[in-house]
């Protein structure tokens, strides 16, 4: 079914494919007799068997084959005849194997086979060496890998190993490299003998996969995995955790009547940072949002201190610096210096994808650390991804969606970037006096928007004039009352589904977008 | 439960087709529902997993069999939703993909069926949407088809296993639409009909299901929408739960 080329038969292959199948339909009537008379005598054993060898996905054969060892086991006792019994089912599974190593009901079978306890683990581990050696990627073969070394009692450590051998013997081996992260993970996790300290581990699986990487840059099976070496290195030592909630709807949130449960370690040392509010002000129907009714000034920004206030309250200023910020900083940096190397050798796309991601993280290390507020590489991470965009037009709205969320980012970051986009909207034309801070985040291109928890107290907010298709993330903006999405992209009312979530929204300016270009809501 | 075939034994993921299909014609109330739905109930594990018959092979794609299977028949409280969500939960790997059992690698395959279970049990808030997003537009190789996992190659099947990951995550756009328009419609035997795996492959039945229904979901001009989660057209999946 995969893989074959299309060409008409020829004569001789057409009438042995025929052949075939007529074998086939015989064995096939054949054996419902035996199955569903229950007959398990060696005669049609041997038959299911024959069957199995030429189709192992006939899953009630394996089935039958099951039902016909319980009931031989039932008149056996003597250990040797029951391993003889049973090492025949593993020929059958074998030499099924060989027909189509992918079969999971001959894989299964082998499971229940070994289950019963009487088989040799070792010569498991040999057949799975072959599989393994023909194709490293059978998942089915990494599977039942696990399932035997749990049966013979494996340490992870020599599991470990073992994907040591085949990552050695070939780096392009994504499988390997999988199961080595989630043994990984575990040794980390529970601190094994060994494994500790977890620095010293992760330098050397830096070691392992750049040695994979620089081989053959455009192989991807190093990059997941370094990816996750990322995500292991850029650890923050405390989570912090931001929720919203509908202002009047939902009263009585505090920390007496709210248990937070984490899969961390430190539960201890959760603080509350409650946001105060504004009682909100009624509202009017209608915001004319043209820019002349917008201001901006420096007296008004006095007005606008209590609010960057709130806005300070969210932001994590760590007093001290944690006893590895060292090495965190030091492999990053380290990284960044190999790659950069990479990339004056090598155009590779993953390479430049890799790099804009260790910039970051470093800046999110730095900043956190307290040691610069401002992010400095913003503006190299936004180069790299426009050229990923020109490089892999493939994949160039995932790039445009990274750009605009470190847009966002650079927007949010601090007083004084959220000061440039505060304006101050008077309504010129009304007789009532209204007056907001409203902040415009206009003409950046945004096709995404990011890090709405720094800008939870927000009540008038204008992103008209961008790239957005979709709003994801907006619902947590529960003080929100004006909204303006107009001159956007987006093409369907599914994408509008975080304002349900808005409760405070009086005001919505949704023109000017593609609603209704695609004749079916394909979004969930 | 239903088997493959008249004769054979019966299995979940026989079972599901058949509900499927009854679906299709509007012909769900010749089943006797309640007996289907304790069938699919009794393969239900302890830890929440689901066997795939009483022989006892666990997958993730028999939580996704079951669970699409029951939210059809309307009888998804026969289960136990939230160990059947957090066996899925515990099959997600480190890439942010899922695989058959925990530890198990990611596939595109496999990641179809758990994003879909949680879809229809309303769990998707367990996915790292970014990062699985990020896995599965890597699928997309240079020749435009999806592969269903890293190294490997593409394959139109996988137009509808990634493609509907994709848009039950909101990440559709990362994927560039027509390139993968074109893979699928160039793996069509335009003499003899039929699509296949790949360009200049033999076609077959599966293969021309994939193509087609990744095809609607690309939105091809003249074809019916499908549903990602369902796997069935949207107007059989409407007349399931609204009645109309």
């Amino acid at each position: 079914m995969h893989g074959r080329p299309r060409k008409p038969l020829k004569p001789e292959d057409s009438a042995a494919s025929i052949a075939k199948a007529n074998k086939l339909r015989t064995l096939q009537s054949q054996f419902y007799h035996i199955h569903h008379n229950k007959i398990y005598d060696k005669e049609a054993l041997d038959m299911s068997a024959k069957l199995l060898e030429m189709n192992p996905e006939i899953y009630t054969a394996w089935n039958y084959r099951k039902l016909g060892v319980e009931s031989n086991l039932q008149s056996l006792s003597d250990p040797d005849s029951i391993k003889s019994l049973l090492d025949e089912e593993l020929r059958v599974v074998e030499s099924a194997l060989r027909q189509n190593y992918k079969s999971y009901g001959a894989w299964h079978h082998r499971k229940w086979v070994l289950s019963k306890g009487y088989s040799s683990i070792e010569r498991e581990f040999r057949l799975l060496d072959q599989f393994l050696k023909a194709d490293s990627r059978n998942f089915n073969g990494w599977n039942y890998l696990r399932f035997v070394a749990a049966l013979q009692h494996v340490s992870e450590e020599e599991e470990l190993k073992f994907t040591t051998d085949k990552i050695n013997a070939n780096f392009s081996n994504y499988s390997a490299w999988h199961n080595r992260s989630v043994l990984l993970s575990h040794l980390l996790n529970r601190k094994a003998q060994g494994f500790v300290p977890r620095e010293k581990v992760l330098s050397e699986e830096y070691e392992l996969v750049h040695q994979a990487l620089f081989t053959d840059p455009d192989d991807q099976s190093g990059w997941f995995y370094h990816l996750w070496l990322l995500d292991q290195t850029v650890n923050q030592d405390t989570t912090l955790l931001i929720s919203s909630w509908p202002v009047h709807a939902v009263e009585g949130v505090n920390s007496s009547t709210v248990t937070v449960t984490s899969m961390l370690e430190k539960n201890e040392n959760l603080i509350w940072k409650p946001l105060s509010t504004n009682k909100s002000e009624r509202s009017t129907e209608m915001i004319n949002w043209k820019d002349e009714n917008f201001v901006t000034s420096d007296a008004l920004l006095q007005d606008f201190t209590p609010t960057l206030h709130r806005f300070n309250q969210l932001t994590i200023n760590k007093d001290h610096e944690s006893t590895n910020s060292k090495w965190h900083v030091e492999t990053l940096e380290n990284e960044i210096a190999l790659f950069r190397e990479l990339l004056s050798e090598v155009n590779c796309k993953i390479a430049k994808l890799t790099l804009a991601r260790l910039l970051m993280s470093l800046d999110v290390i730095m900043s956190s650390r307290a040691i610069c507020k401002q992010r400095t590489h913003t503006k190299e991470v936004l180069e790299l991804f426009n050229d990923l965009i020109k490089m892999d037009p493939v994949h160039s709205r995932y790039y445009k969606d990274q750009h605009s969320l470190l847009l966002m980012e650079q927007v949010t970051s601090d007083e004084e970037s959220l000061a440039k986009h505060f304006w101050y909207y008077k309504e010129l034309t009304s007789s009532l006096s209204r007056t907001n801070f409203c902040l415009r985040i206009n003409k950046l291109s945004l096709s995404r928007i990011g890090f709405l928890e720094r800008l939870l107290w927000i009540q008038m907010l204008d992103l008209s004039h961008n790239e957005l298709q979709s709003i994801e993330g907006l619902e947590s903006l529960q003080l929100l009352i004006y909204l303006n999405l107009s001159h956007n992209r987006i093409s369907c009312f599914t994408a509008l589904e975080p304002l349900r979530l808005i409760k405070s929204l009086r005001s919505l300016d949704i023109s000017y977008n593609e609603i209704g270009m695609h004749s079916i809501d394909t979004t969930s | 439960g239903f088997s493959g075939h008249v004769g054979h034994d019966p299995h979940v993921l026989y079972t599901i087709s058949a509900v499927q299909i009854l679906a299709l014609f509007d012909k769900l109330d010749v089943l006797d529902i309640d007996k289907v739905s304790s069938y699919i109930a009794g393969l239900q594990n302890e830890d929440g997993s689901f066997s795939g018959d009483i022989w006892g092979e666990i997958d993730t794609r028999f939580s996704y069999c079951a669970i699409c299977c029951l939210a059809i028949l309307r009888r998804l409280d026969r289960i136990n939703v939230e160990k059947a969500v957090n066996y899925i939960v515990s099959c997600k790997n480190l890439d942010g993909g899922f695989g058959c059992t925990p530890g198990g690698e990611s596939h595109a395959g496999q990641i179809f069926c758990c994003v879909g279970a949680l879809a229809i049990t309303g769990s998707l808030h367990h996915i790292d949407k970014d990062l699985l997003g990020w896995w599965l537009c890597e699928r997309q190789v240079k020749s435009g088809g999806l592969n269903g996992r890293p190294e490997k190659l593409p394959d139109v099947c996988y137009s509808w296993w990634v493609l509907s990951s994709l848009i039950l995550i909101d990440r559709v756009h990362w994927i560039d639409k027509e390139k993968l328009v074109k893979f699928i419609l160039d793996s069509q035997d335009k003499e003899n009909g039929g699509i296949s795996d790949r360009p200049d492959d033999a076609v077959d039945v599966f293969h021309t299901y994939f193509g087609v229904a990744g095809l609607s979901l690309l939105e091809y001009p003249g074809l019916k929408a499908i549903d990602p989660a369902y796997a069935l057209p949207v107007d059989v999946v409407n007349r399931i739960f609204f009645g109309r």
